[in-house]
């Protein structure tokens, strides 16, 4: 049996991707509404009539709940993947996550929606599943294994959430690639480039900055370091204080009590920080609760004292990467710049001053769109895992593990076992013994960090060597291998070496969640049914066809109606009426194909309506701004992927 | 989060049950991944014990060998196959590391040589190092009058003072054990041309020497490291 398609997805804190390779390039697959951000947002539907589960729905869909519904909406979940809740505390101050009221001390936090509550691995399976179910739409095909990308710097429980997100999706993770890293693989799978890189990827949560050596197809990460806490949301939320505190001040409103205005004014902080990357001042214009308008203008300047700090953060992890490379910022080579904050063009700015770029006549590499090139990344990386593809065979990626994994030993200090930056995988032996006459168990505890004493650093796990034959205090040998795999994962296993025998090992990790509980969280296992994934893909044909036909429809009444030939209509007609025809057959293919005929014959007319639209009243801005702003008129029909039928 | 996994080594192949030499990755017979070879981190790369290796030949040794072994490789294949590639690459990576780094080189063959090294776990015991007897008689007196200096400038520093001449004297210091490092790696390359080339009497009189050299390493990056954190602070 040919093995299935193996996605690359970017799991990001803002907007989530899946991608995967068509013949020798990278491409993102769109979601049924033809964006290829699928907003990292989850919602939950209200209770249906007579009772039952409440449905979920993820991205735009949930994003326009944000305003209506808050309290049934979570975003950037990803700020609490594998944190404890003595650890969010921060965060909760400033995004709306509502905790559950019954948490125990060391439970995974859990994050009530509606009625129900949910933790946030489960809250990212639910974005995965989407992205999952886009690429089984695309392929007509069911896909089961991705490659899933995480920020650098993210630790051990991080990781192990996200892969346990996977799981929950029904996805088996085959890998966990380094976002920068898989960012370096998409910039270097189309020219054969030698030197050495550095990635800057400041995206809406996180930090990561690694540099990498490129050599015969083989990319070496040489160091890494970031803030899994800093990023785009970090400049939105200044914005959204200033403008709270402003609103309280001068109309004596406290938004904070409203959380649906609360979010309006959160999109318009984003607006006004996306427009500040290209014009030289955005306005505030909002209106109040109790009918008084909220009205200010942002000049760049303002706005880039305002984030200087913000910025200033990601400094110093970008001086420690290249001081753990060894090299100075001339040795760079080439710099890559990934994620959305990095458009604006004070993060430009400092990064040629960090790597002195103008100075030696280089600019950044922007080619690829920021928001898309980890996704594309991760779909090489997929390419190169599947094996049988000549376009990545002679590519092999080697990463390192971001933080130093440590043992506490007496008096609270920390032993370090191994180092940061050490290529994974990586592993170090260990040797214990008893202090006690008899003993018969040894507790260890494992911390990640750079911190001298393991209270500072991040607690791994605690376990117990059980089982330990009695003999003399010091006597028994217990060989510990620690044991960092390729995703950056912590193994453990242990053996008494005087009687031979392999110790039992309990291990209790600090954060996260048992195997039991990954189980008992896996979303709708019928999933998996070929009659139920047959039947998903009929429902989901018959829901695009009803989209296009409903946009045919209007379209007379478009300008751009007028501008079309007579062959032109008539041949839409003509796709029109054979899709009609065909609605309601059992067959998701037919279905597909007479959907996808009618895209091709409706395509000039889109084009011609997108024209008239871009040349007129919204020059400068954004398609998806475009399509706002015209609304209904313009549900053109909207492009369709391929569909690889088999 | 942390999983066990089984480290038993067989004697003949996995896969094939054919028996096989302990020192190769591949079953010469089913073409099988094996588990780690025994063996050394020189043997890993099939080179003799030696202080003084050729790194540009290492490291094209180091991709060869990862491009055969590496998870990524193996990233469909059973579970088996995955277990002695993950295994196989964390040596790899392992000896890699040690081997390119001369200090790590340098210790590791010391050690390998049943050499006692001092141990050294960076973070760990660093105010226990000042092991008396580990002190370069040589530093000694300069080192203690630094130390005193270093108190000195805490002193001043938590009432909020700032002595400019101890300031001084205190970079002066730093520069000047900072200078001394590469008298020490100078004199590490020639032990290492009289290991590599000699008998086994010329051998242990280096390393003797060798493993004093890096006792005074150490206590001078110890020294640099201290007053770096003080001036730092």
């Amino acid at each position: 049996m040919a093995e299935g398609r193996v996605v690359g997805i970017d799991l990001g804190t803002t907007n989530s991707l899946v991608a995967y390779m068509q013949g020798d390039a990278p491409v993102v697959i769109p979601g049924v509404d033809g964006h290829n951000l699928v907003p990292s947002v989850v919602a939950l539907d209200s209770v249906p009539p007579g009772g039952g589960r409440p449905t979920v729905t993820v991205g735009n869909t949930a994003r326009k709940a944000l305003i209506e519904t808050p309290e049934r909406v979570i975003y950037s979940v990803k700020r609490l993947m594998g944190r404890g809740i003595e650890e969010i505390q921060s965060e909760l101050k400033l995004f709306p996550f509502r905790l559950a009221d019954d948490m125990e001390a060391g439970e995974v936090p859990r994050i009530t929606l509606g009625e129900l509550k949910f933790t946030p691995p489960e809250i990212s399976a639910y974005i995965l599943r989407q992205l999952k179910r886009n690429a089984e739409r695309f392929f007509g095909a069911p896909v089961t294994q991705a490659v899933i990308t995480v920020p650098a710097y993210f630790n051990d429980a991080q990781r192990q959430a996200t892969k346990d997100a996977g799981r929950m999706a029904g996805l088996e993770v085959l890998r966990l690639v380094n976002e920068p890293t898989a960012a370096a693989l998409a910039y270097g799978l189309d020219r054969a480039k030698e030197g050495t890189i550095a990635v800057y990827d400041l995206g809406g949560g996180t930090f990561d900055i690694s540099i990498l050596k490129l050599r015969d197809g083989i990319f070496e990460v040489q160091s890494t370091n970031g803030d899994t806490h800093l990023g785009g949301d970090d400049i939105d939320n200044l914005l959204l204080a200033i403008a709270l505190d402003e609103i309280y001040a001068e109309h004596g409103v406290d938004l904070r009590s409203h959380p649906g205005a609360v979010q309006a004014l959160r999109k318009a902080a984003i607006d006004a920080k996306i427009a500040l990357s290209t014009e030289p001042v955005a306005k505030f214009d909002i209106e109040l609760p109790n009918g008084d308008r909220y009205q200010r203008e942002i000049p760049r300047d303002v706005f880039e004292l305002l984030i200087e700090p913000v910025l200033s953060r990601t400094a110093g992890p970008c001086k420690q990467a290249l001081s753990d490379a060894g090299i100075t910022p001339e040795q760079i080579d080439e710099v890559v710049l990934v994620g959305g904050s990095t458009r604006i063009p004070a993060v430009r700015q400092l990064v040629d001053d960090l790597f002195h770029l103008a100075a030696r006549g280089k600019k950044p590499h922007v080619e690829l769109n920021p928001d898309e090139v980890v996704a594309l990344g991760a779909a090489v990386q997929a390419d190169i895992l599947a094996g049988a593809s000549k376009t990545t065979e002679e590519m092999l990626l080697l990463d390192v593990t971001p933080l130093s994994l440590g043992i506490e030993a007496l008096g609270g200090t920390v032993a370090r076992i191994i180092q940061r930056n050490s290529t994974i995988p990586a592993s170090a032996t260990e040797h214990f013994t008893t202090g006690v006459e008899g003993q018969t168990n040894v507790a260890i505890h494992v911390v990640q960090g750079e911190r001298e004493l393991a209270a500072d650093c991040r607690s791994l796990a605690r376990f117990d060597l059980r089982g330990i034959p009695p003999m003399s205090a010091g006597l028994p040998r217990i060989e510990v291998k620690f044991l960092i795999d390729a995703d950056g994962i912590l193994k453990v296993t242990a053996r008494e070496q005087r009687s031979g025998q392999a110790a039992k090992i309990e291990v209790k990790p600090t954060y996260g969640l048992t195997d039991e509980q990954v189980e008992g969280m896996i979303l709708d296992s019928f999933d998996h049914a070929e009659e139920d994934f047959a039947k998903r893909l009929l429902i989901e044909a018959r829901n695009e066809a009803e989209t296009i036909l409903s946009a045919v429809d209007r379209a007379p009444q478009s300008p751009a109606w007028a501008q079309m030939t007579g062959e032109e209509q008539s041949a839409i007609a003509a796709a029109r009426d054979r899709l009609q025809s065909v609605k309601l057959g059992e067959d998701a293919k037919t279905l597909r194909d007479a959907t996808l005929a009618l895209d091709q014959a409706t395509r000039r007319f889109a084009e011609l309506m997108m024209e008239a639209a871009v040349t007129t009243a919204i020059r400068g801005k954004t398609m998806n701004a475009a399509d706002e702003e015209l609304g209904e008129a313009v549900t053109a029909p909207h492009p369709m992927a391929a569909a690889e039928f088999k | 989060m942390l999983k066990i996994i089984d480290t038993a080594v067989p004697i003949a192949c996995w896969s094939c049950s054919i028996g096989h030499n302990d020192s190769t990755l591949f079953c010469p017979h089913c073409s099988k991944i094996q588990p780690p070879p025994g063996g050394d981190f020189f043997q890993v790369f099939n080179l003799q014990r030696a202080f003084q290796i050729d790194l540009p030949t290492l490291e094209h040794e180091f991709h060869r060998l990862s491009r055969k072994v590496h998870p990524d490789r193996f990233a469909r294949a059973g579970e088996i196959e995955r277990q002695w590639s993950l295994a196989d690459t964390a040596l790899l990576n392992d000896a890699y590391r040690t081997l390119k780094d001369p200090l790590h080189r340098t210790e590791y063959l010391l050690k390998l040589e049943g050499a006692e090294i001092g141990e050294e776990h960076a973070g760990k015991d660093r105010k226990g190092q000042k092991d008396p007897s580990r002190v370069p008689a040589d530093l000694l007196e300069e080192a203690f009058e630094m130390n005193m200096q270093l108190e000195e400038m805490r002193m001043a520093r938590k009432m909020g003072e700032e002595d400019p001449q101890l300031l001084a004297d205190l970079q002066q210091a730093k520069k000047k054990f900072e200078g001394l490092f590469g008298a020490v790696d100078e004199d590490l390359r020639a032990q290492w041309k009289v290991w590599d080339a000699g008998d086994s009497a010329s051998r242990l009189a280096a390393q003797k020497t060798m493993v004093a050299l890096l006792d005074r390493r150490r206590y001078l990056s110890n020294l640099v490291r201290d007053v770096t954190e003080t001036l730092g602070a």
